[in-house]
């Protein structure tokens, strides 16, 4: 291998620090870490299954291309991140070949025609997901309740938020009393601890707090492997951004505008009155924390400078509301972050422009 | 011995400016129809018949049509053509006529036929223009051929209708919606290019 045309394809910005692509992968996947092992302790087997396959379909994928571009590219994380994200995204109990197929056409086509790690101008993971929803739709929405809720393994559920859109609502109607009204189920754990905290804290400040959310955060609900473990995305996020690892920018920009217009336009249960949306039950509900964090925060695909990243987090925001509520799909956030991508040379170009007006580095 | 026109034509239509992964004309078509073998074969035949027809006809009109309206001529001489094509289709296989629909109309809109009428039929003999209209479409009817099999191999696990895949097998279900069509025509593309230039580079290196 010729080491000069090695540097020759690596791709800017050239700063020396300890965080090459290669470390931020692999500190990428740690922190995926915990998402995996608590979805395999709310889902069982299945959950592990998944998990397995598709990084064991990415790492195949990865060797692949290796292979044809005579590129030794394994050692760079990129391919286990892949992997792990989209296994993530995927309904546990998902027949085999719907990770697989999704792994070998983010890794191949997403990625490795477009010239391998850094040149893709798409996250292999969010398109590879994509290509799944497109796919076997109705292997994408087969969802299954966790053991802790249901007793027994393999009860299929829908999501809270697909739920929601089939309820009757009404102007004075909340999310969660709708759901509970409907009897979508609720796990012990629960009913415990809002009613602890209902007792001791919300009573004196003469508040309730519905039961369910408590549901939504640990994961006890139907959802795709990652949304459900909440609290471990949440966790692995504070260490990205602790780390510097993903502009801060961007999510952060994107969760305000998503959680503004939810406020603002409802999370789609029908005949909700204006300004009376459950942001919470929004953000909680469905992969939203995870794509901001991991997804849509992927230095390769997202823009580089301050003002453009606020721009493609917020535009990202503003279009996974408007895919969520009025969309078929429930999680139209990928679908908002695939369509951002290919925006980012012009997002860039646009925020270059606006500097060079205001009198910038001419 | 130098090859004779025809080859060269032949060849040039085919491989080297096809019309599809090269001239890239008639993508509509391409993603509308190719998710059905049957399908595609009727419309690329019905294409290349009626490019050779109408190149040939606009040659061998070529010099009495006043070049300011030469347009609006080869649109008449080509829906002709087209609606020829049109009752044949409903005469003789009806049902492939329903199941394309508009698609057979729509055979007049597409880029390949007026591209050969211009690019070739305007400067060349009748027959030659024939030959050239029946190649082109040709080399459309070997790409959407190739893309049709992949596609409703893979969306309905059917070749012309017939039951190919074991009976596990679970559809895709981008192949049949027209999505499919750009990353396969994507990959035609790019594996078509990749061998030309590796040809062209082996060709140069054999000149010095």
């Amino acid at each position: 291998m010729n080491c000069t045309k090695l540097e020759l394809r690596s791709y800017p910005p050239f700063i020396h620090d300890w965080k090459t692509s290669a470390k931020a992968a692999w500190i990428c996947s740690a922190t995926l870490v915990p998402v995996a092992l608590w979805s395999s302790v709310l889902y069982g087997r299945i959950a592990v299954v998944t998990w397995l396959t598709a990084v064991a379909a990415a790492l195949v994928a990865e060797a692949a291309a290796s292979a044809l571009t005579r590129r030794w590219t394994l050692g760079d994380g990129s391919a286990v991140l892949t992997g792990l994200l989209i296994a993530a995204a995927m309904p546990p109990g998902a027949p085999w070949y719907v990770p697989v197929a999704s792994a070998a056409f983010a890794i191949l086509i997403v990625k490795a025609a477009f010239g391998g790690l850094g040149a893709n101008w798409m996250n292999p993971a969010l398109a590879g997901v994509a290509f799944a929803y497109a796919n076997w739709p109705a292997h994408m929405r087969e969802y299954v309740l966790p053991r802790f809720v249901a007793g027994v393994d393999g009860v299929t559920a829908a999501t809270p938020l697909t739920f929601a859109k089939g309820l009757a609502g009404g102007l004075d109607i909340k999310v969660m009393d709708a759901l509970r009204g409907a009897s979508y189920p609720l796990s012990a754990i629960d009913g415990a601890v809002t009613g602890f905290l209902n007792d001791s804290l919300f009573s004196r400040l003469s508040a309730r707090l519905p039961d369910g959310y408590i549901d939504l955060i640990i994961g006890f609900k139907p959802g795709a492997l990652g949304e459900s473990a909440l609290l471990a995305v949440a966790l692995g996020s504070i260490v990205l951004v602790s780390l510097r690892l993903i502009k801060l920018e961007i999510p952060l920009a994107m969760l305000a505008v998503f959680g503004l217009l939810a406020r603002l336009f409802g999370t789609g249960l029908p005949g909700e009155g204006f300004l009376a949306g459950d942001a919470m039950f929004a953000m909680s509900g469905g992969s939203l924390l995870l794509v901001a964090f991991y997804m849509a925060a992927d230095p390769v695909s997202s823009p580089v400078g301050r003002g453009a990243c606020l721009l493609y987090g917020a535009s990202i925001g503003a279009l996974s509301f408007v895919f969520r509520r009025w969309g078929a799909f429930t999680e139209g956030v990928a679908y908002a972050v695939l369509v951002m991508n290919v925006t980012v040379p012009f997002i860039e170009k646009a925020a270059t422009g606006l500097r060079l007006k205001r009198g910038g580095v001419a | 011995m130098k090859p004779s026109k025809a080859v060269v034509i032949l060849k040039d239509n085919l491989w080297s400016n096809n019309p599809i992964f090269i001239q890239i004309l008639g993508i509509c078509s391409t993603l509308a129809v190719t998710n059905n073998l049957s399908n595609t074969l009727v419309m690329t035949v019905g294409v290349a018949l009626t490019t050779a027809f109408s190149s040939m006809t606009l040659s061998a009109l070529k010099g009495l049509i006043p070049r300011k309206v030469r347009m609006i001529v080869q649109v008449v001489v080509i829906s002709f053509y087209v609606i020829l094509i049109d009752i044949l289709l409903r005469a003789y296989l009806p049902e492939a006529s329903r199941q394309l629909g508009p698609y057979v109309g729509l055979i007049i809109t597409n880029c390949i036929i007026m591209g050969r009428a211009e690019a070739f039929a305007q400067a060349n003999p009748p027959f030659l223009s024939f030959w050239d209209g029946l190649t082109s479409g040709l080399g459309y009817m070997a790409v959407l051929m190739a893309i049709a099999v992949v596609r409703e191999l893979l969306g309905f696990g059917t070749l012309f209708g017939l039951r190919v895949m074991p009976a596990g097998f679970v559809p895709w279900t981008i192949m049949i919606m027209a999505p499919s069509a750009f990353f396969l025509v994507a990959m035609v593309m790019w594996w078509a290019k990749s061998m030309q230039a590796g040809r062209q580079a082996a060709g140069k290196e054999a000149k010095k």
